[in-house]
């Protein structure tokens, strides 16, 4: 491949990451503001989340005395995993440059890597909290990692491949067929990513609670641009996902050439899709009640189990015949 | 794999349609198997009935068979309005409520019901490649759902979610009958739709008797009883 083509892939690739990076606090404030107008109360402004990543910007980190260099390198790293998380997923277009460099199984990768150092930091202080949280992210990672991976599977074997990108070419691109085996996955798919993402019937994003938090049980620690990164971090994994479901179940309208026009139909059909699926996940949210910690094992099992439902029913349904 | 891409655009859009009928069949098969509660398990019957009527209907469209329509139209009376109406009074007069108690624990009822279907597909496949109607695939579909719902009644102590278990096996019966033949001759299907209408009449008052002489709905008391006896 010569140079010529390499650049408009290139600005492609450079266009969605930037777009990520700078949408996703968006999302988690539209899903903040819906589930708000759901409940009944004043919505937060929809820029809330900028502010506060300003704000949190500009004030100094504070670090406890024993914390160690592991402690500060964690949120970086975290950003980091989360940000090319975001840049793999076919969000606008599948002809990106870093798509043959990450399959999904890479990506399942990126998230559990993430993952061990937001756990690993939440226990490095020695809090007990910080350890409380870490567990349970263990545990509600370990269970949902299997599950998003036969999800994937699910993908892989109705496209023939494991890369993102022909994937979301066989789906968005091809005659159009309906495929029963998507609709498990899709259940499956949507539990692993409220799991994920800390969301209601498995941790709620907007508590302090000691008995019930997860996610916030092992950032209390954090300050200043440490916080910032963690929670732009969080956004950005909202966005991956909301991106990944997307992509796998309502991929059409994804381009497939790399014109500005293609692209430009791309982002706004994007938008209205995230600004969706934003307003569902705010929706679940509010019908559903936090359920149990020792609960989760069983909702994930569940995921795992449709997703295994997912694969058998293409073996039987469009499999070969 | 090449092969499956290649066979899958040939599939007409009945069948895809079907194929996905199938699919949700399934997957409320296995809603019902981890349900707790009892409102809800009846509310799953009912969509179950209405995804059958559905795909009972548009194998009657796309294949011009006339009496899958009546059948269709038996389905939705019977299985989506009258039965969930009456289970509803049932339990509204039995005062139960939380009344879905497992023997196992829900976890492994499902792992356990995944065995049954990959047991159900191996066992259909031979039969499917013999049959030569559209629906051909979905047996295996309708076999899984017949066992899971023999599983629900198995792993259920009370007397409603067992009874809900049968009628969704008559739900996965029906659905086998319709995709491996086109439906059962009409005496057949008036004289089953009449003996689950029958048959909750009979469970209804069984129902009252089981808790007049135990005072409770819990199948385990009569086993105790017949043992003593």
């Amino acid at each position: 491949m010569d140079i010529d083509a390499l650049l408009p892939q290139f600005a492609a690739q450079l266009f969605e990451l930037f777009a990520a990076l700078a949408l996703a606090p968006l999302l988690t404030g539209w899903v903040n503001q819906w589930r708000a107008r759901l409940q009944g109360r004043t919505p937060p402004p929809l820029l809330l989340p900028y502010h506060t990543l300003m704000k949190l910007f500009g004030k100094e980190p504070l670090l406890a005395h024993n914390a160690s260099s592991l402690f500060r390198v964690a949120p970086y790293l975290i950003f980091s995993c989360m940000a090319l998380a975001a840049a793999i997923v076919p969000t606008l277009s599948s002809e990106l440059l870093f798509a043959p460099a990450a399959d999904a199984i890479a990506l399942v990768g990126l998230f559990a890597l993430a993952r061990v150092f937001i756990a690993l930091a939440g226990m490095d202080i020695g809090t007990a909290f910080g350890s409380l949280g870490a567990r349970r992210e263990m545990l509600i990672g370990f269970l949902a990692e299997p599950a998003l991976l036969m999800v994937f599977f699910t993908a892989s074997v109705i496209s023939g491949s494991t890369s993102l990108a022909t994937i979301v070419d066989t789906l968005a691109h091809r005659e159009f067929h309906i495929y029963p085996s998507l609709a498990f996955a899709g259940v499956a798919f949507t539990m692993v990513s409220i799991a994920e993402n800390g969301r209601v019937p498995v941790d709620n994003p907007a508590t302090h609670l000691e008995l019930t938090m997860i996610h916030e049980a092992m950032i209390l620690e954090y300050s200043g641009r440490h916080l910032a990164l963690i929670e732009w971090a969080a956004s950005l994994k909202l966005f991956a996902y909301s991106c990944l479901g997307i992509a796998l179940f309502f991929p059409f309208g994804i381009a497939q050439t790399l014109g500005p026009g293609a692209l430009a139909i791309a982002v706004a059909l994007m938008v209205g899709k995230l600004a969706l699926g934003g307003f569902l996940l705010a929706l679940i949210e509010t019908l559903s009640a936090k359920m149990r910690v020792f609960r989760t094992p069983e909702f994930l099992g569940s995921a795992f189990l449709l997703a295994v439902l997912a694969v058998l029913v293409h073996l039987l349904l469009e499999g070969s015949r | 794999m090449n092969a499956w891409l290649s066979t899958l655009p040939g599939l007409p859009f009945a069948g895809q349609l079907i194929n996905l009928c199938a699919a949700i069949m399934l997957l409320i098969a296995f809603a019902m198997l981890s349900q707790r509660r009892i409102s809800s398990l009846i509310r799953l019957f009912a969509l179950q009935g209405a995804v059958l009527c559905l795909s009972t209907a548009v194998v009657a469209q796309s294949t011009g068979q006339d009496h899958l329509w009546w059948s269709a139209l038996i389905t939705l009376l019977l299985k989506v309005l009258l039965l969930p109406w009456v289970l509803r009074r049932l339990v509204q007069r039995l005062s139960v409520k939380w009344d879905v108690e497992t023997l196992i624990n829900i976890p492994t009822t499902m792992l356990v019901g995944i065995g049954l279907v990959i047991v159900a597909f191996n066992v259909a496949q031979p039969i499917s490649e013999l049959a030569g109607t559209i629906t051909r695939s979905t047996i295996g579909i309708a076999l899984a759902c017949v066992l899971l719902a023999f599983l629900m009644m198995i792993t259920r102590s009370k007397a409603v979610p067992q009874v809900v278990g049968f009628m969704s096996m008559e739900n996965g019966l029906f659905f086998a009958a319709t995709s491996a033949t086109y439906g059962m001759p009409m005496v057949i299907e008036l004289g089953v739709a009449l003996d689950v209408l029958v048959g909750m009449v009979v469970f209804g008052v069984f129902f009252f008797h089981i808790r007049e002489k135990f005072d409770s709905l819990d199948i385990r008391h009569v086993e105790e009883k017949a043992r003593h006896d």
